[in-house]
This record gives structure tokens, C-alpha cells and sequence, in this order.
């Protein structure tokens, strides 16, 4: 029994919302204890996609193992491959030619775009907005495209390797890139119009799930989802890995830490990430696209070995342990849509339940790396 | 980079990989933790550990981002005393890293104030990241591959 807001004793409702409900963005399952429509407490429930990653990559070799890194963020596979190369590359002190690391550039920003608009779109579902979501993935389903001619996977790309990337850019892919960045911006704007100008829109996301900066750091939360309470750090710049110093881009911001802040931050990248492709296409030249003379079999030297990058979630790292062997020895995936999915028993008390389902949406987890 | 910024912690680490590393035992983790916090370490990227066989490693990853720096807080237990201090105290995002550190390794966190399985159902036997862990599901390896 818990006190209502008249003052009359009412009996708290327990509601489990999933594990597999279309409004939980993957399989998570939220335990709300409700007072009327507010909650009371919010306990999320993880695992259900847990697939031991981790053990099964200890069986395979070092290259056998980046098609199970397409399987942890399945919207931004991208990412997981080259996080996870990066840190073998560390560890085998491989050095990439220098078209290769401006094709990484340029398919993970693609990727970041492509997630975002994910993240755009379907969390305007959860809050009524279908047409958002159709703009939204009608501009993902462009990226997903011009992957698909360039790896032939639309999905899970394996594209980024150890020592390289898996394929050169295909007849006529820089043109329908470019053209599609050209569309894209025009894209963008629309959308804000339509979702962000949108009166019901902004009713449903400001206010809703305000996360401090504080809590923030906290929690660990990095990403859009710290930026949009004002954090101000993203590895691009931070720690300037890759070729991403040579770039001219903007971090943005937000102020208030709300779903709204958060979802406008998404989109405010995405035309970040278009001023990125555009001038790693101007900028890169022709060369090789994978490190000559590396063996099939990597065998890095015995120690451990730690890379981050920023993915469309955050800081996504990889902690490699090897003892000298063609298989590593532990490998640990430091995932970001982890640690930000912790915030939404902090952040979800005190909304009404259908602002849960808005606040869990904003946190854009993929549970294929939220479990691993 | 590190070292300029902090000289008298410097002579504890030992730089690789361009991150400090910084052994302790279990005992001193919670204090080293602080001190780190305090001298601006106030990110935790996350907490895992690695079977060595006798041993347990505990690797916590820290972050400054102001002075680009980071440090790896590392520690050693004992496998048949698997046992920490929890650093949900400092950070309350300690907390589902630990939970997972619990589940896949068996590693318990003194002072954590919810540690239960995160990853597997909650009457699943045995820690699965354990290099001994035995599934009577799993086939074992045929030798012809």
C-alpha cells in the first residue's frame, strides 16, 4: 500500500511490460510498480539476448571472430567491427594504409546516420508519430543500400577487418553517396520540421527523463545520451583517433538532458556526419586497402590491449587479452548501450507509464549489445 | 600525458598502450578508486576480469577526460577467495558491470547492494566465463577440426 496522491491508501500495481513487446526496442523487459498511471519504481530486466559473445570468441581466431561483432549493435555493425580491430591492430602493432582507415571514416559515419535515423524514427512510433518513422527509415533504407553494394551484407557487414576493410568502393559509389549526402541534408530538415516542430511532439519529449550532467557521469552514460545533458566529450575529438583530426565538425549539445534533447542531438549529428563524409570523400586517395603481408592466421603477442571509438551510442570499447596464441584469451566488449540503459530505472520514477516507453526509446538500447 | 599531469602517482604506473596501469590489491582497490576520482578519474568505462588459472584479474577502466588520460585499475584475487569491494559506492554505474562480472566469472562484490545474475536465468549453475566452466549442453570439440 502505498499513499495516492489524494492521500487515500492505494494498492501499487505491479506491471511487466515484455520481455518481447513492441514497444521495448528488442527484447527487455521492464518491471514497473505503478502508483495510478505514475511509476513508483522501474527495474529493467536484461539477458534474454545474452549469447556468450565473449565465450565464443575465446574458440575462434582472431579474424573469426568479427562476424560475431556484427551480432552485438545489429543497427550499427560497423562500429563493433572496427572497435574490435582496432584493438587487435593495437595489439598485433599492425599500421592501416591510410585509404583504409578514410573507408572506416566514411561507412561508420554512414552507419551513424543510418542508426540515428533508427533511433529517430522508432522512437517517434512510441509516441504516435508513424509518419517521423517513415521519413526516418526511408533515409536509413539509402545507407543500408549503398552497404549492400558495397559488401553485399544489409545488415551484419563484416566489412571493417584486421588490417584493413574487406572491399574497395565499388564503380560509381562515391556519386551515389555524394548524391545521397545532398538529399539527405534536405532530408533532415523536413524532419525537423515534422517531429521537432510538431507541437504534440515536443508535449510528448521535453521534460521527459531529464538526466543531469552529473548523473550523467554517474552512470557512465556517453554518447548522444550524455551530450544531450551537456557532457561535453565525444572520442572524434577527444581522443582523435584514426584520420578524424583532419576533419572539421561540430559536437553538439544539449542543455536540458531530456528525451527531446536527446533526440535532437541524434538528428543534429547526422548533419555532422554528412560534413564528415564529405570531406573524407574529398580527401582520400587511391591506395591499398588492407596492410600488405599479414598473415591469415593473427597471432598478437602475449599482453592486453584496450580501443575505444565513438559509435552512434558512445564510447564503444574493446579489451583484448592474448597469451600469444591464434585465439584471444578474454575478450570483453565495454558496450555503451549497457551502461546508458542502466539510467532508465533512475530516470523513469515519476513519469507516468506511457512516458517510460518514450524515456526507454530515447536511450536508444540495441539489446543485441546491451546483453551480448 | 598522464605523468605530467599527475608526477607523484606516476611512479605507481606503469604506462602501456598509452593507458596508465595501476596494480593494487583487493584491499586497496576501493581506496585507489577514490583517489583516482578525486584527481579527476571520475569516468568508469567499465569493470571485468580475466581467469589466469590461481588467479582472478579485476580490471576497472578509468577515464579524465579533461586531461585525455585514462587508467587501468588492476587487481588480483585469489580463485578459491574471489572477492572485491564494490565501486557502486563511487559510481553508480558500477552497478550492472559488477552484476555481469558476478554472473560470467563468479567474482562477488562486497557492498554491492543488489548482486544477482544479469546475463543468465537466475538458477543457472556455474559462471560460464571461468575457463573450467563445463555445459553438459555443449558437444565437445570433434579433433578432426
Amino acid at each position: 500500500m502505498v499513499d495516492g496522491a489524494d492521500g487515500r491508501p492505494v494498492e501499487e500495481l505491479v506491471v511487466n511490460l515484455g520481455p518481447s513487446h513492441p514497444s521495448t526496442h528488442g527484447v527487455c523487459r521492464v518491471i514497473a510498480h505503478l502508483d495510478g498511471e505514475v511509476v513508483v519504481k522501474a527495474e529493467t530486466v536484461i539477458g534474454y539476448l545474452h549469447r556468450g559473445i565473449e565465450k565464443i570468441a575465446e574458440n575462434r581466431t582472431y579474424r573469426q571472430v568479427v562476424p560475431l561483432t556484427d551480432r552485438l549493435d545489429y543497427v550499427g555493425s560497423m562500429y563493433a567491427n572496427w572497435a574490435y580491430c582496432r584493438a587487435v591492430e593495437r595489439l598485433a602493432d599492425i599500421r592501416l594504409p591510410e585509404r583504409a582507415e578514410y573507408l572506416r571514416v566514411i561507412v561508420c559515419e554512414l552507419q551513424r546516420i543510418a542508426s540515428h535515423m533508427m533511433a529517430l524514427g522508432s522512437s517517434a512510433a512510441d509516441t504516435g508519430a508513424f509518419t517521423m518513422f517513415v521519413y526516418a527509415f526511408e533515409e536509413r533504407e539509402r545507407i543500408v543500400e549503398l552497404f549492400e553494394s558495397l559488401c553485399g551484407a544489409r545488415l551484419t557487414y563484416s566489412y571493417v577487418r584486421p588490417g584493413g576493410v574487406a572491399f574497395d568502393l565499388p564503380d560509381g559509389w562515391v556519386e551515389t553517396c555524394r548524391a545521397f549526402l545532398k538529399a539527405h541534408v534536405k532530408g533532415l530538415a523536413e524532419m525537423d520540421r515534422l517531429f521537432f516542430g510538431n507541437v504534440i511532439a515536443r508535449g510528448r519529449l521535453q521534460g521527459a527523463g531529464a538526466l543531469s550532467a552529473a548523473d550523467a557521469v554517474a552512470f557512465g552514460a556517453s554518447g548522444p545520451t550524455a551530450r544531450a545533458s551537456g557532457v561535453d566529450w565525444d572520442l572524434r575529438r577527444d581522443d582523435a583517433y584514426s584520420v578524424y583530426p583532419r576533419f572539421d565538425f561540430e559536437v553538439p549539445l544539449g542543455a536540458n538532458g531530456d528525451a527531446f534533447d536527446r533526440a535532437r542531438c541524434r538528428l543534429f549529428e547526422a548533419y555532422e556526419s554528412v560534413r564528415i563524409i564529405e570531406q573524407a570523400l574529398d580527401q582520400v586517395e587511391p591506395g591499398p586497402i588492407v596492410t600488405p603481408g599479414l598473415p591469415r592466421l593473427l597471432a598478437p603477442r602475449a599482453g592486453d590491449a584496450y580501443d575505444h571509438i565513438e559509435s552512434a551510442r558512445g564510447s564503444l570499447g574493446v579489451y583484448v587479452v592474448s597469451d600469444g596464441s591464434p585465439r584471444p584469451y578474454r575478450l570483453k566488449f565495454r558496450s555503451p548501450a549497457f551502461c546508458n540503459l542502466q539510467l532508465l530505472s533512475h530516470l523513469a520514477p515519476g513519469h507516468t507509464l506511457s512516458d517510460l516507453i518514450v524515456i526507454l526509446g530515447s536511450l536508444d538500447p540495441v539489446f543485441g549489445e546491451v546483453d551480448r | 600525458m598522464l605523468c605530467a599531469a599527475y608526477p607523484d602517482l606516476c611512479t605507481l604506473f606503469s604506462v602501456e598502450f598509452g593507458d596508465g596501469v595501476l596494480a593494487v590489491e583487493p584491499g586497496a582497490l576501493l581506496s585507489s578508486a577514490e583517489d583516482l576520482k578525486r584527481l579527476g578519474f571520475d569516468r568508469l568505462g567499465m569493470v571485468t576480469a580475466v581467469d589466469y588459472g590461481e588467479q582472478f584479474e579485476i580490471v576497472v577502466r578509468l577515464h579524465a577526460p579533461e586531461h585525455h588520460a585514462a587508467v587501468f585499475l588492476k587487481c588480483r584475487v585469489p580463485r578459491s577467495e574471489p572477492r572485491v569491494p564494490s565501486l557502486t559506492a563511487l559510481w553508480p554505474g558500477a552497478d550492472w558491470h559488477e552484476r555481469e562480472t558476478y554472473d560470467l566469472f563468479g567474482i562477488v562484490f562486497e557492498g554491492h547492494p543488489d548482486l544477482r545474475r544479469i546475463m543468465l536465468p537466475d538458477d543457472w549453475r556455474g559462471h560460464p566465463l571461468r575457463k573450467d566452466y563445463e555445459d553438459p549442453h555443449v558437444l565437445p570439440r570433434p579433433d578432426y577440426i
